[in-house]
């Protein structure tokens, strides 16, 4: 009797932020996800770690809302998504902003275009405030990107810009935004250790300010210390899953390797 | 202050260039053929006559900006103007003419994009077959033959298209309106935005949820519409239909359109350019004949108009500036 009180009012507090169930997801003959449950809660920093082509870029593309899964159901908010209704614009409205690996710039295009891609602050004709855009973008520059003065300014073009400033453009307009669950895709990739603890720092502050992320990357050592859990993929498939409470940095890192060989073997 | 002319200038470097070399052609002229160049009628000609390409380099400037070709306008333009000629001529309605006209062009562009978009054919491709489709419906459903509308010069509507205000004829009128209303749909509006993205990289757009085919299927339409328009204007001018209509502008179209300062490569286009390179290219058989030379100099100036200028963009962009 007391148990089952317990676990009813156990599912009652627990609704996640974002429930994946059994995602399956084939390009053509290429089956990329093989069933992969993801959970992710509030407040709640998941890092999901998983070798080349084990499926991560795509699970969150379909949490976004880029492309549909094959099979499986998603929920958010508890709310369950119906393919033909969702879409990026919808995952947004629902307070998801992802980062992408491909960092989604558009080269020849300024910065202040970039930040606001697809959402200007417009009219209701339609036509952008160029002064108030140009406006915020310098404030997300500065106060999020921490670009000061020289160099780069809103009419500066992405193709003039370095590296981490890109990283940092697809950032800061992620941040903007001010969504539930942030999803960062490969955020460090290619980048220096100075600006890697910058992007440490920008998830730190996602999970001080009560929202959720999840922090893709193959360097375990970054996502170690500022995540809560851990989903590994491997292949298509979930292969484990940890919790950093449970775990040391070596602990985690032995575990993944031991969930890989054991697949192969 | 001087700070802000030089940024200015930096960013504009491409339409001021632009507009020394026109300005430069146009001493040329002067000094060669003064008599000519120094009198108004000449430029009443330019601005009843550069509109026609005007229009379609201004709808090449957006299907450029996204990052695809349309090879179909001129046979839209006959379309076009089949479309008004047929319906003028059946119901003596300017008003239901013009909407014949518009709706013909929308269905071109519709097909155009349908074709590019969902399935999936290059628009060079796709367009080329446009090209040689459209203009064999037009010479088959006309029996390859004209269309005289001699009535339409009585019409109480006619100066519409045909007219003058403030002296200024109404073809330049239109260009005029248009190029500043779709100069600010391309640089100013959520529109445009959505078509630079997609030119410069579609996977992005789609990324960040705009929706790719619709933007594109939206410009092929929006190229449909002008070429549409140009050959109503056209037939306006003329007062007749011909099978023909469009066939000279091709190559005119093109040219204005990277003299402008649009790339082929997309994600970047300019409406003013356009609009100045129009007049700069409309004006050059004018002044090579005023100026006594053969006509088949022309060919060899617009070549060397072509490749100077575009060689002049391409290196201001690669070096960044613009
Ligand atoms: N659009 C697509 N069309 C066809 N196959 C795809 C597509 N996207 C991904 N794949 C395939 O799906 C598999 C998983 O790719 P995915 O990008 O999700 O891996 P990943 O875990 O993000 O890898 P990485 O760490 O290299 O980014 C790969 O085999 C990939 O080739
Ligand atoms: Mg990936």
């Amino acid at each position: 009797m007391t148990l089952k009180a317990n676990n009813l009012q156990k599912e009652v507090i627990i609704i996640s932020l974002v429930e994946m169930k059994n995602i399956k997801k084939k390009f053509g003959s290429v089956t990329a996800l093989r069933g992969v449950n993801l959970e992710v809660g509030e407040n709640e920093v998941v890092g999901l770690l998983g070798d080349n082509g084990a499926g991560k870029s795509t699970l969150i593309k379909i949490l976004s809302g880029v492309m549909p899964p094959t099979e499986g159901e998603i929920y958010i908010h508890g709310k369950k998504i119906y393919p033909g209704e969702y879409s990026v614009n919808k995952a947004r409205e629902l307070g998801i902003e992802t980062v992408y690996q491909e960092k989604a710039l558009g080269e020849k295009q300024p910065i202040w275009r970039n930040i606001f891609i697809g959402r200007h602050i417009t009219n209701r004709f339609g036509f952008i405030d160029v002064d108030k855009v140009k406006q915020e973008s310098q404030k997300i520059m500065r106060e999020i990107m921490g670009l000061t003065g020289e160099g780069a300014s809103p009419e500066s073009r992405v193709s003039t810009l370095s590296g981490g400033e890109r990283q940092g453009i697809a950032i800061g307009r992620a941040m903007y935004f001010d969504a539930d669950l942030v999803i960062l895709d490969e955020p460090t990739m290619a980048l220096s250790l100075k600006e890697v603890d910058k992007v440490l720092k920008f998830i730190q502050k996602i999970k001080d300010s009560g929202k959720s992320c999840v922090y893709i990357s193959h360097n375990i050592t970054n996502v170690y210390p500022v995540s809560d859990r851990f989903v590994s993929l491997d292949r298509g498939e979930k292969v484990g899953e940890y919790l950093k409470d449970e775990c040391s940095l070596e602990e985690l890192n032995e575990a993944l390797i031991l969930a890989t060989e054991r697949k192969i073997g | 202050m001087n700070n802000k002319i030089k940024e200015f200038t930096r960013r504009h470097s491409l339409e001021i260039g632009l507009i020394v070399i026109t300005i430069l052609v146009w001493i040329v002229f002067i000094i060669t053929s003064p008599r000519t160049f120094l009198s108004p009628k000449i430029y009443r000609t330019f601005m009843s006559t550069v509109p026609f390409v005007g229009l379609l380099a201004l709808g090449l400037t957006f299907v450029l900006a996204i990052g695809e070709i349309d090879l179909s306008f001129p046979s839209t333009m006959a379309v076009g103007g089949m479309c008004f000629g047929l319906a003028f001529a059946a119901t003596n309605s300017i008003v239901l003419g013009i909407l014949a006209a518009m709706a013909g062009g929308f269905v071109v562009g519709l097909i155009n994009g349908i074709l590019v978009t969902k399935v999936g054919m290059p628009s060079i491709v796709a367009t080329l077959g446009m090209m040689f489709f459209l203009r064999g419906f037009v010479t088959l459903s006309t029996d390859g033959s004209a269309i005289s509308l001699r009535a339409l010069g009585d019409h109480m509507l006619y100066p519409v298209f045909s007219g003058t205000f403030l002296t200024i004829p109404m073809q330049t009128v239109w260009f005029l309106f248009l190029s500043v209303f779709l100069g600010f749909i391309l640089y100013r509006h959520q529109f445009g935005d959505n078509v630079l993205f997609v030119g410069d990289n579609s996977h992005t757009a789609d990324l960040m949820g705009i929706s790719v085919s619709k933007t594109k299927i939206a410009v092929f339409i929006i190229m449909g519409m002008l070429a549409a328009l140009s050959g109503t204007m056209d037939v306006f001018r003329l007062r007749t239909w011909w099978p023909t209509q469009g066939q000279g502008y091709f190559m005119t179209a093109f040219a204005t359109v990277f003299v402008g300062g649009t790339s082929m490569k997309g994600g970047q286009g300019t409406v003013f350019g356009t609009f100045v390179a129009a007049f700069l290219i409309g004006s050059l058989e004018a002044g090579i004949v005023a100026a006594g030379l053969a006509g088949f100099w022309t060919q060899l100036i617009y070549g060397l108009i072509i490749v100077v200028s575009v060689s002049i963009h391409t290196n201001l962009r690669r070096l960044g500036i613009t």
